[in-house]
């Protein structure tokens, strides 16, 4: 039977896109409750990673005096490691000195206390140790959640699910089935202490300035997935996911923790992060099924934000800016709605889908749609072409007498010995394919 | 509510804008180092003597004396104890007999205390840091408007300023810190039973007894001191003193495994300690907690098995003369300061242990009849 | 009745890192948790609430964050919170403290007359237990510090009976109201606060007192410039010389290692051995 709402709006989840949209909710006068299930916001939240300002901006355009920014990102790095080598291409341009800044390495830990108590200041009401189980509902309609405290009804017009990658919730009120191994990355992170000026002379960076590198190759054990590391403040972040489904099919029985500890100790990586001091370790999961993996995102009194409606694009580890987004635009919609009076029903909810398809997120997802299709299918890119690539590399710069074009020659077979030449050309077709 | 008791003639504040850390001239008047000894039912704490000890140094660096308080009723035996106090390095001892101090109430003893150290103006007062010495201590240095300094785990005096410099573990154990009272007299500083160590008695060493009235009466005193029940004997642990303490941590899984751990101590007639996880997993009595939140312990021997050594529990236990940690895990925290290590399975090597001990005492105790 | 309860908000040690260069606290990301021992005190606060009836205000002294400390003791049941903010009271060690914690406990007792101050047995960061006694002190107040249990209180007669944790047993102590008690730890459980609770904590406005507001008449009481202590040093403990021996379980049999163990330990402590056997004898 429903009850009367106590509040306009309930969110659930405390991350970027359950902040995004309450903020934005409780900015525009609503009555919000948002719960979240960690001992603080971000206190469940993976720490160190990349926050891309454009989406952040359009929620709080001053977010640059007072949120916690670790540096803002000058130079970009992209590696193809073997066992014991890489290639790659760096990056670095004055046009990223410029503020404002487009892209920095922030603490989640951090970032998400920040993010929040500014929708706190925005008057939204929050409470943290609590976990939502179960969506109420009165027949077809989204009209509360239960929580996992004694008298743990709240009744609200409309509940945006920000739960994050599991998305228990909608799971449970089967608005969408049981995510694929296939879709999901398990991804695992280390935050390294290191003192600044030990962190600039390795990077050779300046008091703000920050590095990022990415890396695939054959620390992925022939998995599907990447390495990453970046420079925060005080600290390194490193880190590195695959899929789920591989792991689990893993024929060294590979654990993610390994593939951690083997990057750390790779000959390119070890003497950027050597003396560095643990602080902190988090395996979390990210959804990286991309377009075709999105499930229905609205219906009669609900929404869904961020990774739970697995807004992330995989290509560029871009997650937190779709979350805030996905976040904001739902909460213009319940705003919208709300003006002209309506009802929280599926058909006036739909505008959030129309909103999310003009809007940048649908259309990266969109276009890098078959990516993890192609990847996924086809290791070899983990396996084999890491170690030609950085050979081919060796071959070139090695100055042994050998003329290049000759070298050229090798390299060329030694691709074609390992691979066939059909199987050379599809590869360079899928990719190209997947990144039109 | 009550009008606050203004305070018995507090050593007067500096006045001034900024931060004084001059000692004005009436404050140099304040000498010697005191040492507020503890007692309680026919008996004296150790950590009074041990902070006699410490006090000894102190007053030969500072070329000063040694004082030691004592307030308690009439039928206590404070001579007696005063003699010991003597014997552990005490120049003289301010005796004060009276009925209402006959058990420990905060009232008459802040009064008693507050006014000896307004009397006889002492530089340096030192207090155990047991429920009373802290009770006490807590009351008397706001009643003086001084600084106290609690649980500290050294004492020195600073060269240049010849303050006591004290020093304390902050943030369980992770930090240490030094703390000094520069613009104030007494400076005080309270020190945990078993930080420091036990000074040898010397009976032919002479002091001064002076004696002090109260000039307090039953009816003044708002508090009421009922009963006492004393712990039984079965749940008296006394860990601090113990000389051989076997440990036990989450290591061991349940408290049933933890039933090795009493019978190693059993053997060799040690105590058995353990981390704060399992008492608070109710494995085995709050008393038996060793660490910043539990007790501070000194044993001759201290075996730690499944125990991984975090910090909150080594500030209590690293001052044990011969530390044996087992444990699973190689990289565990307690191999960087244990003497010997096993990387084993607990459940296995306890046992091991307790045979061999018991094998080994068996024959040596023959060997001596 | 009316009950006021300090609470004081802390970093939560257990995930405190030590810089290892500047050998600093690095509070950042650490979370502020309410001083784990304040609880005892406030559940046992409540839990008179709960029988006398009456009113129960929680109080601290700290930065604008702590407020969420207050919130979380709101949670739970209290009814009112102050926090007593001011940049005057930084760098405040206990004395400075229990000055201006005495100067609110006053402020509020002139809403409603105060019948019980509690405290925390102690921080886990200060972690002096003197703050307690020294509000006791200062507004005299009978001091019932480590009580493991309030045996009786008679409202009507002004009087409360407790169980006092000392040396060696427990002493029974009665005394007249007001009066400030110190809870040990583990003397109760802090009860779970519903959702309806939470809601209302989410909600609720904490009253902010400058230190005007607290009525502070003497600045030179409060902060850095009442703190009679002063930090001349930090440091971290110094690591261990000597490396510890490994008896290693691979090359040699348990029993062994247990043999070859108490060799050594015997030879490096020759009075221990015979103490053993003596208490064998006994
Ligand atoms: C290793 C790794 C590296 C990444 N790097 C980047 C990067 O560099 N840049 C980038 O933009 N993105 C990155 N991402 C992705 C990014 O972290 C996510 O896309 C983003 O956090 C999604 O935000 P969210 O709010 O949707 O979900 P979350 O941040 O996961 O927040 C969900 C919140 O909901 C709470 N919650 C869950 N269930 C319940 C419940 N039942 N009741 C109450 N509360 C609940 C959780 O406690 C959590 O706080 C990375 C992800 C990983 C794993
Ligand atoms: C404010 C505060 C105060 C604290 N005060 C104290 C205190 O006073 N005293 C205290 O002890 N702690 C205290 N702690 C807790 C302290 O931080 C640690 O959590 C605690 O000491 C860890 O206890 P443990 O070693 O038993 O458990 P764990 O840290 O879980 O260690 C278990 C160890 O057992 C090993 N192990 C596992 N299986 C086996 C096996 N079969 N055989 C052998 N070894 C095995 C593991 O490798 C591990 O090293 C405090 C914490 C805080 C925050
Ligand atoms: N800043 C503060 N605000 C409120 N209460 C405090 C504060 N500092 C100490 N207390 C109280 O005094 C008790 C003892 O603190 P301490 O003397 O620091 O160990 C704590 O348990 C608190 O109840």
């Amino acid at each position: 039977m429903k009850k009367p709402s106590q509040f306009d709006a309930i969110v659930v989840g405390a991350g970027p896109s359950g902040n995004a949209c309450a903020y934005t909710l409780a900015k525009a006068g609503l009555k919000v409750l948002q719960i979240e299930r960690g001992e603080y916001p971000g206190s469940k939240n993976v720490q160190g990673a990349i926050l891309y300002s454009d989406a952040l901006e359009k929620i709080i355009p001053d977010f640059r005096d007072d949120a916690p920014l670790e540096r803002h990102i000058i130079e970009q790095r992209v590696w193809v490691l073997d066992d014991n080598s890489f290639v790659g291409t760096h990056y670095r341009s004055d046009d990223y000195n410029k503020p404002p800044y487009n892209r920095y390495t922030i603490i989640r830990a951090q970032f998400d206390k920040w993010f929040s108590s500014k929708v706190r200041e925005a008057g939204a009401l929050l409470i943290c140790e609590t976990t939502v189980n179960h969506l109420i509902m009165d027949g077809e309609q989204v009209v509360g959640v239960q929580c996992d405290r004694e008298a743990g009804d709240v009744y609200a017009d409309v509940v945006i699910m920000a739960d994050g990658v599991n998305s228990t919730l909608a799971r449970k009120a089967g608005f969408h089935g049981e995510i694929k191994d296939s879709n999901v990355a398990l991804a695992v992170k280390e935050i390294l202490f290191m003192p600044e000026d030990t962190i600039r002379q390795r990077f050779n960076i300046g008091e703000e300035e920050g590095v990022v590198i990415e890396m695939v190759g054959k620390i992925t054990d022939g998995m599907m997935g990447t390495g990453f590391l970046y420079t925060n403040k005080e600290s390194l972040t490193i880190g590195i996911g695959c899929m789920l489904g591989d792991f689990k099919g893993s024929v060294n029985k590979t654990s993610p923790y390994a593939l951690l500890e083997k990057l750390k100790q790779h000959p390119s990586i070890a003497p950027l992060i050597q003396g560095g001091e643990m602080k902190e370790y988090a395996a979390h999961l990210i959804p990286e099924g991309g377009f075709y993996a999105i499930p229905k995102v609205y219906g009669n009194g609900w929404m869904i934000v961020g990774d739970s409606g697995g807004f992330v694009n995989a290509v560029h580890r871009e997650g937190s800016n779709l979350a805030m987004t996905t976040g904001r635009l739902a909460a213009e919609t319940v705003i919208a709605a709300k003006a002209a009076g309506k009802p929280m029903s599926e058909s006036v909810l739909k505008s959030y889908k129309t909103e999310l398809d003009k809007s940048f997120v649908m259309k990266d997802l969109h276009k890098y749609r078959d990516m993890p299709e192609v990847f996924h299918k086809n290791n070899q890119f983990f396996t084999t072409y890491p170690e030609l690539v950085s050979k081919a590399a060796h071959k070139m710069f090695t100055v042994d007498g050998v003329d290049k074009k000759t070298k050229e020659r090798e390299i060329f077979s030694s691709f074609r010995t390992s691979r066939s030449l059909t199987g050379l050309v599809g590869d360079a077709v899928k990719l190209w394919r997947a990144f039109r | 509510m009550n009008a606050p008791t203004t305070p018995a003639a507090p050593a007067k504040r500096p006045a001034g804008r900024g931060r004084n850390l001059e000692l004005s001239d009436e404050l140099k008047a304040y000498k010697g180092v005191w040492v507020f000894v503890e007692h309680d039912r026919g008996h004296v704490h150790s950590v009074s003597w041990e902070l006699l000890g410490e006090a000894r140094k102190l007053a030969d660096t500072l070329g000063s004396q040694v004082g030691a308080v004592l307030l308690g009723g009439a039928d206590e035996h404070l001579e007696k104890f005063a003699a010991e106090a003597i014997s552990f390095g005490a120049d003289t001892v301010y005796i004060v007999t009276d009925p209402v101090l006959k058990g420990y109430r905060n009232e008459p003893f802040t009064k008693g205390l507050t006014d000896l150290v307004n009397k006889y103006k002492p530089e340096i007062l030192l207090l155990g840091a047991t429920s009373q010495g802290r009770d006490l201590a807590g009351s008397v240095a706001t009643t003086l408007l001084t600084g106290l300094t609690a649980d500290c785990t050294e004492l020195n005096i600073d060269p240049v300023s010849k303050a006591l410099a004290a020093t304390r573990p902050t943030f369980g154990g992770s930090l240490y810190c030094t703390i000094m009272t520069l613009a104030y007299r007494p400076q005080m500083a309270t020190v945990r039973p078993r930080v420091m160590l036990m000074p040898k008695a010397d009976s032919s060493r002479t002091g001064n007894l002076v004696h002090d009235t109260l000039g307090m009466v039953e009816t003044q005193i708002v508090t009421k001191l009922l009963d006492f029940i004393a712990d039984a004997h079965s749940n008296k642990i006394n860990l601090p003193y113990a000389d051989v303490i076997v440990s036990g941590g989450k290591g061991l899984k349940n408290p049933d495994n933890f039933k090795m751990v009493f019978e190693l101590a059993r053997v060799l007639g040690g105590e058995v300690g353990a981390t704060r996880p399992c008492v608070q997993s109710g494995w085995v009595e709050a008393d038996r907690q060793v660490g910043q939140t539990g007790k501070t312990v000194r044993p001759k021997l201290y075996i730690a098995a499944g125990i991984s050594g975090a910090v909150q529990h080594r500030v209590g236990m690293e001052g044990s003369d011969v530390i044996v940690a087992i444990n699973t895990d190689p990289n565990a925290p307690i191999f960087e300061f244990a003497h010997y290590g096993i990387v084993g399975n607990a459940m296995l090597v306890l046992p091991a242990l307790t045979s061999a001990f018991a094998e080994h005492l068996a024959k040596r105790s023959k060997q001596v009849a | 009745m009316h009950i006021v309860v300090c609470i004081k908000q802390v970093p939560d040690s257990a995930q405190i890192r030590v810089h290892p260069v500047t050998n600093t606290i690095m509070r950042q990301g650490v979370p502020a948790i309410v001083n784990p021992y304040d609880l005892f005190s406030l559940e046992e606060a409540l839990r008179l609430k709960d029988k006398y009836g009456g009113k129960v205000t929680v109080l601290c002294m700290g930065p604008p964050q702590a407020e969420e400390a207050l919130r979380k003791c709101i949670s739970f049941g209290a009814d009112d919170a102050v926090l007593v903010t001011d940049r005057a009271f930084a760098g405040a060690d206990t004395l400075a403290t229990s000055y201006a914690l005495a100067a609110g406990i006053r402020q509020i007792a002139k809403e409603q007359a105060v019948d019980i101050v509690f405290t925390g047995k102690q921080t886990i960061d200060g972690d002096t237990a003197q703050v307690g006694p020294g509000i006791a002190k200062r507004m005299g107040l009978q001091l019932l510090t480590y009580v493991s249990r309030i045996v009786e209180t008679d409202l009507d007669g002004r009087s409360i009976t407790v169980e006092r944790r000392a040396e060696g047993g427990v002493q029974v102590l009665k005394t007249a109201l007001p009066c400030l008690i110190t809870m040990l730890e583990n003397t109760n459980e802090m009860r779970f606060a519903n959702l309806p609770a939470m809601i209302h904590a989410a909600a609720y406005p904490v009253r902010k007192w400058s230190k005007e507001q607290a009525a502070i008449e003497d600045l030179d009481k409060i902060g850095l410039k009442g703190s009679p202590t002063v930090v001349s040093k930090v440091f971290g403990p110094s690591p261990r010389t000597e490396k510890v021996e490994m008896l290693d379980l691979e090359t040699s049999n348990l029993r062994d290692i247990s043999l070859n163990l108490l060799q050594k330990v015997f030879t490096r402590h020759p009075t221990l051995e015979a103490d053993l056997l003596m208490k064998e004898e006994a």
